[in-house]
């Protein structure tokens, strides 16, 4: 406080100076920040990661009742043919039921919105810590609704894929996929 | 650094001389390491902090030697560490002094945390000491759990996919936190790169906080089993050859134990499931974490709701931040505390059956035993704690630590 018509305690009004100072002190803020952007971005996933962003599956060969796991983005894929009894239970399920309401329609339709109940496409990751749930191949256990069962905390998920019991606080998810024919999907 | 103490040492050798009077490194030494006043009444609880030092310069000795040889590549970090194992000279030592050293150094730091709550150490005027000491304990996980992903065996994959997941249950930017964390969709080659390049770096950054640890303690020097502060000459003893020599027994007969581990149940404390190479696409069964991270973790699934568990797992850990400000009573030691010192015993045991929770999978009888045994954890903290302080009448207190030493002699 260098100014004279400032008083001696440096109570007064601000001053030029003051201004100057302030103004100095958030550009260096401001200067700092868009310095770290770039560390803390650099984090994030690069290029040649988010061009492993599609891949194409032929679903000719699987069964009815039958599941694959395919792996898209370093992520398990399930792909299950589910059968009449699988889909009639799926959308039985009154929504009341659901911890994550979804109808089972809603999770079997592609981004062309053509709905394909045999098809069930999800990301195979538990919604609860990240564990692969069990179910997909046959003699896993696939918990009590039918469907798949993980077994690190114990969440259980229906033929739809939607979390009935245990801690995992949403549905399997689904990706976004395009049957490009009847034989043909597109994941990503 | 701190308190005088005596007057400053005349060195008659003269380039030692010389090089203190420009850099007053053997004045420090002669001060704060050697005639230190320092409570006489230790017991071989006080040991824990040296031999946590010793472990953690061990660590970083072996884990530079590991460098060496490890590559921090998906592809090629399984093997990598097998080479080591197998072909390496001495590779196989190396390898289990580094992995059971972890081990051994939470076994030292656990102990030193019991020290301190059993003792009051963490009470004014050593705070601050108290919360460096906590930060340390959460550089500590942070640097173990990072190291543990490092051989990329199937524990190594899913233990870090659990783990980085939990910060997907914090609302809204939850996903996107987890995937800058991984550096792709799931944990792969970045991650494992980051994990490396982080498991190098935090063990540099603990030794920054030691010494700050340290120098906090210099402050008003160490604690002692009584609580009472050293009223003069007659209280005390100087830091060397008394607690040198204390120390370095204690450090003997810890690194003896500690070798009877590496040379005769290497494997003793780890999980043969991280003998498998990762696999993306399988979860093991059962997943666990290492064993000192398993009451909180036992915490973690406690709780029956995703956020709800991760908040109460990292409260487990924030909660001893702020202990010296829920601890009400002004008396140090738990020796004085009839009432609090088997609360205290009791929190040990209750530490004790978290762990055997976490180790069991999350079913039957192990699911109310893991919640009653946090909700015994915090209500230690957060009423117990305070409550006690208020209304728990201490026993009489001997005048000073001679007193008490002279009449324990004599009884």
């Amino acid at each position: 406080m260098a100014s004279s018509s400032v008083p001696a305690d440096g109570h007064g009004d601000p001053t030029r100076r003051d201004f100057l100072m302030v103004a100095t002190g958030a550009l260096g803020a401001v200067g700092a920040a868009a310095v770290a952007w770039p560390f803390i971005n650099n984090l994030n996933p690069a290029a040649d990661t988010l061009a492993l962003a599609s891949i194409e599956v032929n679903v000719t060969p699987i069964e009815v009742g039958q599941a694959i796991t395919v792996k898209w983005r370093g992520k398990p894929v399930f792909i299950r043919h589910r059968t009449e009894k699988d889909i009639k239970e799926a959308e039985a399920v009154p929504m009341s039921e659901l911890p994550d309401p979804q109808t089972d329609n809603s999770r079997v339709t592609d981004t062309a919105k053509k709905v394909r109940p045999e098809w069930l496409i999800m990301i195979g990751v538990c919604t609860h810590l990240g564990c692969v749930p069990l179910g997909n191949l046959p003699g896993q256990d696939k918990g009590p609704y039918g469907g798949w069962y993980c077994p690190c905390h114990g969440s259980a998920y229906d033929t739809s894929g939607r979390i009935r019991k245990g801690p995992a606080p949403l549905n399997l998810a689904i990706p976004q996929y395009l049957f490009l024919s009847d034989s043909l999907v597109r994941i990503g | 650094m701190a308190s005088s103490h005596g007057t400053p040492p005349v060195f008659n050798n003269k380039v030692i001389a010389w090089i203190d009077h420009r850099l007053p490194i053997f004045s420090y030494i002669e001060k704060e390491y050697h005639t230190f006043p320092t409570p006489r009444n230790f017991n071989y609880f006080w040991n824990f902090g040296a031999i946590a030092t010793v472990m953690l310069v061990l660590m970083i000795a072996t884990g530079v030697v590991l460098a060496t040889n490890y590559t921090p590549h998906v592809l090629m970090a399984f093997d990598s560490v097998e080479r080591i194992d197998r072909d390496v000279p001495q590779g196989w030592l190396i390898r289990d002094l580094h992995m059971n050293g972890a081990s051994f150094f939470f076994i030292a730091v656990y102990v030193h945390i019991f020290r301190g709550m059993y003792y009051g150490s963490y009470k004014a005027p050593r705070e601050l000491l108290w919360i460096l000491g906590v930060v340390i304990f959460l550089l500590m996980m942070a640097t173990a759990f990072m190291g543990y992903v490092l051989p990329w065996g199937q524990m190594s994959f899913w233990g870090a996919t659990v783990i980085t997941s939990l910060f997907s249950a914090i609302p809204v930017v939850g996903d996107s936190i987890v995937t800058w964390l991984w550096g792709g969709f799931s944990i792969g080659n970045p991650t494992l790169n980051r994990f490396y390049a982080l498991h190098y770096l935090l063990p540099f950054i603990i030794v920054a906080v030691v010494a700050l640890h340290v120098v906090a303690l210099h402050v008003h020097g160490s604690n002692n089993p009584t609580g009472i502060d050293p009223k003069g000459p007659q209280d005390t003893v100087p830091f060397h050859p008394y607690y040198t020599m204390k120390d370095g027994f204690g450090v003997v007969v810890f690194l003896i134990v500690y070798s009877l581990v590496v040379f005769f149940g290497p494997d003793m404390l780890g999980d043969a499931a991280n003998y498998i190479p990762a696999d993306p696409l399988v979860t093991p069964t059962h997943i666990v974490p290492e064993w000192y991270f398993l009451p909180f973790y036992a915490i973690l699934r406690a709780v029956p709701d995703k956020l709800g568990g991760v908040i109460a797992m990292f409260g487990a850990i924030a909660v001893l931040f702020v202990l010296p400000w829920l601890d009400t009573s002004r008396v140090r030691s738990s020796t004085f505390r009839p009432i609090y010192k088997w609360c205290m015993l009791l929190l040990v045991v209750d530490v004790v059956v978290l762990g055997f929770c976490g180790a069991n999978p999350p079913a039957g009888f192990w699911i109310p035993l893991s919640q009653a045994a946090t909700l015994y954890y915090f209500v230690h903290f957060l009423i117990l704690l305070p409550v006690l302080g208020k209304i728990e009448r201490p026993l009489p207190m001997p005048p000073s630590i001679a007193d008490a030493v002279l009449k324990k002699k004599a009884g």
